[in-house]
């Protein structure tokens, strides 16, 4: 664990004991079974915007408490333990990232403090196919008087459903921008996917959208969306280091109860060993997610490969560790009315999410000139 | 499949084949090509179409749904020679078998090794027609892959068995007519106390609860038992000698399970097509990711290797030895399977994580379902570490630490 201050370690407290207590594992059974297009408890996410979390990386002066990243990290990892649905990540993570790096000091004023209350929930719009692929965006924002005429086809929007703001990238004469899109504006078409986690990931089509001039993020330069996206993957990698870590635990405690030939498992040694070998891939999982945080908060120049490192770390243990839960839980895991399956399915979105491990090892090995 | 060898009357191999084609010629119509529903043997089919009917009648009628078994109790009689032309003429016809189910895989050749002539005249010939459905009752809550700790009680009760306890993962419960169960005949004794019982699911005080699994499906059951009476005639083999029965009938399990190589060679499309499909490939035909690239390479070899020990094994069968190789076709089997559906869902990115509805091709469905599906294949029948203690213990003779 990366050394906390006060405010940090107070922080992950409280987001620990109201995961516990008051968003535990049934309360996304609940979502899941509720099969609602948004894929998140509205009223839970109210709470967490009351607390604060909704504004963790927001500047004071727009409603915020400029905690920063490592801080919202530790609140997306605890949540992520009990399966907390939300658009913590997507919203008040990522989509904020893009206002805080692209917007000017208008546009900042304009939505910042709605985020940070939570009564704006943002999506990030990238990606056009399945695979993540930032430099094949298509989507095409034209400049049509004093305004923009945004076309192109968006999938997999994280929290698309929710969304009311959607921050769509888009070819324009200067490159890729990031432009600002009501989802309720007249050509935007949302519609909702049914993937394993029962989380909203929709498909999106903006059909010859108007866009007043101020649309497009002004303050970015040509590396915005990836500088972005960089602050999205290390959100994904904090998710993901929060359901491995449960994983881990419930797998743990499953084999301290469980007994066999008239023995408790974990008094197998070969069991022991996998146990060490799953407790040693999340201890070096926890510090280069951690890693890209920091790196992030000090505004350091290898956040991408910090970020790479991470996500591509996370992809490979959480898959592990997944894969273990279920085979140590044996049968009892593979049945719906227990929790493994969850874990499993939310961890295989998490690790397509934004770059899977092989694409971040392969950017990892061409920031690293080879 | 590995059932009791009979001697067939002596005729040319040619000879058959010609018989076994006309035979199919006749009672095989092209239009039932396709038409083959592999869940039907388990789940059963209330409407089935016609000529699907009339060709599973004509097939239990020949006994050829199970060739090698002996025409006696309704197999087809056939020697293994004569099963492989059977098998060949049919594939060239593109006819499938429409007798199956846990009777055919499991029960029918441990009844033949283990049952009395009586019971073999009683349960074999319906099985052989496809009449009727098998499910089986040996793990419980607490005996999983410690199976020989199994609790569900059988008291002799003079004129009838008494049993009651709770069975799981009952495959096909809720569809099946009978069960061939594990039930614990005497409490003083651990594997010396359980026989194998068959009873039927219609008796009084029977209860199944279909279990939902993380693919969405029930294909098992919880069963319950309270104070079900079963006929005395209804125990195969001796009284206490259960485990070894229900031990050799897993034999049949794992044999079907590992597919003799089935397994590892998968249905459909090679993986390198489906990733050229959805990942592109450079300009000079290589797939555009190098790092997935490299690891479908593994698999494949992987694969391949799988192949040729389950073709050894076969072979060395054959000739007479037991190979020492076919203890790890099932492990193997496991991991080649989960590793190329998880690759395949790699491959499809996003597409590949949906659940249902709009947005997704029926085999991207397919494949994410059975790649929730196939994380049972490393448990079921025997856990890959059930199986890595049966490597180390019985063939490496690595003793327990003592």
């Amino acid at each position: 664990m990366a050394v906390l201050n006060e405010e940090q370690t107070m922080l992950r407290d409280m987001a620990r004991d109201w995961a516990r207590k008051e968003s535990p594992v049934k309360a996304y059974r609940k979502v899941r079974d509720a099969a609602e297009a948004i894929g998140f408890d509205p009223q839970a996410f109210a709470k967490m915007a009351e607390m604060g979390w909704t504004g963790v990386i927001i500047p004071e002066v727009h409603g915020g408490s400029d905690f920063g990243y490592l801080s919202l990290g530790l609140v997306l990892e605890e949540c992520a333990r009990t399966l907390t649905a939300s658009p913590l990540n997507a919203s008040s993570l990522a989509a904020t990232s893009a206002l805080l790096l692209g917007g000017s000091d208008d546009q900042k004023a304009a939505w910042l403090p709605g985020m940070a209350s939570g009564e704006t929930i943002a999506a990030l719009a990238v990606d056009e196919g399945p695979r993540h692929a930032p430099d094949q965006i298509k989507a095409r924002a034209e400049q049509a008087g004093d305004g923009w005429i945004l076309s192109g086809e968006k999938c997999f929007v994280a929290e698309g459903d929710a969304a009311n703001l959607l921050i769509v990238a888009a070819q324009y004469e200067g490159g890729v921008g990031l432009f600002l899109v009501p989802a309720d504006a007249s050509g935007v078409t949302v519609s909702t996917r049914k993937l394993i986690d029962f989380r909203s990931h929709a498909a999106i089509t903006l059909d010859q959208v108007a866009l007043p001039a101020n649309a497009r993020l002004e303050s970015g330069d040509e590396a915005l969306l990836d500088a972005v996206l960089d602050r999205a993957r290390a959100g994904v990698a904090a998710e993901m280091l929060g359901l491995a870590v449960q994983s881990f635990e419930d797998t743990l405690d499953y084999l301290k109860t469980r007994s066999q030939f008239g023995e408790i498992l974990s008094r197998f040694q070969a069991l022991q060993h996998r146990m060490a070998n799953l407790f040693t891939e999340i201890e070096l999982m926890r510090s280069v997610v951690e890693g890209a945080m920091e790196a992030i908060d000090a505004g350091r120049d290898d956040v991408p490969t910090r970020v790479s490192l991470a996500k591509a770390t996370a992809c490979q243990t959480l898959n592990l560790v997944s894969r273990e839960l279920i085979q140590l839980h044996g049968g009892i895991g593979m049945t719906d009315e227990h929790s493994s399956g969850f874990y499993l399915k939310r961890a295989r979105i998490l690790e397509a999410q934004y770059g899977n491990g092989a694409f971040h090892r392969e950017r990892f090995a061409r920031l690293n000139d080879y | 499949m590995a059932t009791t060898e009979i001697t067939a009357p002596e005729t040319g191999t040619e000879d058959f084949r010609a018989e076994a084609a006309a035979w199919l010629a006749e009672n095989f119509a092209p239009s039932l090509v396709g038409k083959e529903n592999l869940l039907a043997v388990i789940e059963g089919d209330s409407d089935p179409d016609p000529e699907v009917a009339a060709w599973k009648k004509a097939m239990g009628e020949k006994g050829w749904g199970t060739p090698t078994w002996p025409k006696a109790y309704g197999g087809g009689g056939l020697d293994s020679k004569q099963a492989r032309i059977l098998q060949d003429e049919m594939a060239k016809i593109n006819a499938w078998n429409p007798i199956g189910g846990l009777g055919v895989m499991m029960l029918g050749p441990t009844l033949l090794e283990f049952a009395s002539e009586e019971q073999k005249q009683r349960y074999v010939p319906p099985i052989c027609r496809g009449e009727i459905r098998w499910c089986q009752g040996y793990s419980e809550p607490g005996a999983g892959s410690d199976l020989a700790s199994l609790q569900t009680k059988c008291e002799d009760r003079g004129d009838h068995w008494l049993i009651n306890g709770q069975k799981t993962w009952t495959s096909g419960g809720q569809w099946a007519d009978w069960c061939f169960a594990l039930v614990r005949t005497d409490t003083t004794k651990k594997h010396e106390g359980i026989s194998f019982i068959l009873l039927d699911m219609k008796s009084p005080g029977v209860e199944v609860k279909p279990i939902q699994m993380i693919s969405g499906a029930s294909p098992f059951c919880e069963t319950f038992f309270t104070d079900v009476k079963v006929p005395k005639d209804q125990i195969v083999g001796e009284i206490g000698h259960g485990w070894t029965i229900g031990k050799r009938l897993l034999q049949h399990e794992r044999t079907n399970l590992s597919g003799g190589g089935r397994m590892g060679r998968g249905g459909g499309p090679s993986l390198a097509d489906i990733a050229k499909n959805y990942v592109g490939v450079d300009d000079q035909g290589r797939l555009a990711d190098s790092d997935l690239r490299s690891r479908i390479i593994k698999h494949d070899m992987e694969a391949r290797a799988f192949q040729a020990t389950a073709r050894r094994v076969t072979a060395e069968a054959k000739s007479g030895e037991v190979s020492l190789a076919s203890s790890i076709l099932k492990n193997v089997g496991a991991r080649i399977t989960q590793e190329r559906a998880e690759l395949t869902l790699e491959i499809m990115g996003m597409q590949g994580l949906g659940w249902e509805g709009d947005g997704f091709h029926p085999l991207e469905l397919g494949s994410t379902r059975g790649w929730l599906w196939g994380k049972a294949v490393s448990i079921y029948g025997g856990t890959t570490e059930i199986q890595n203690n049966v490597i180390a213990k019985r063939i490496l003779g690595m003793l327990d630490h003592q």
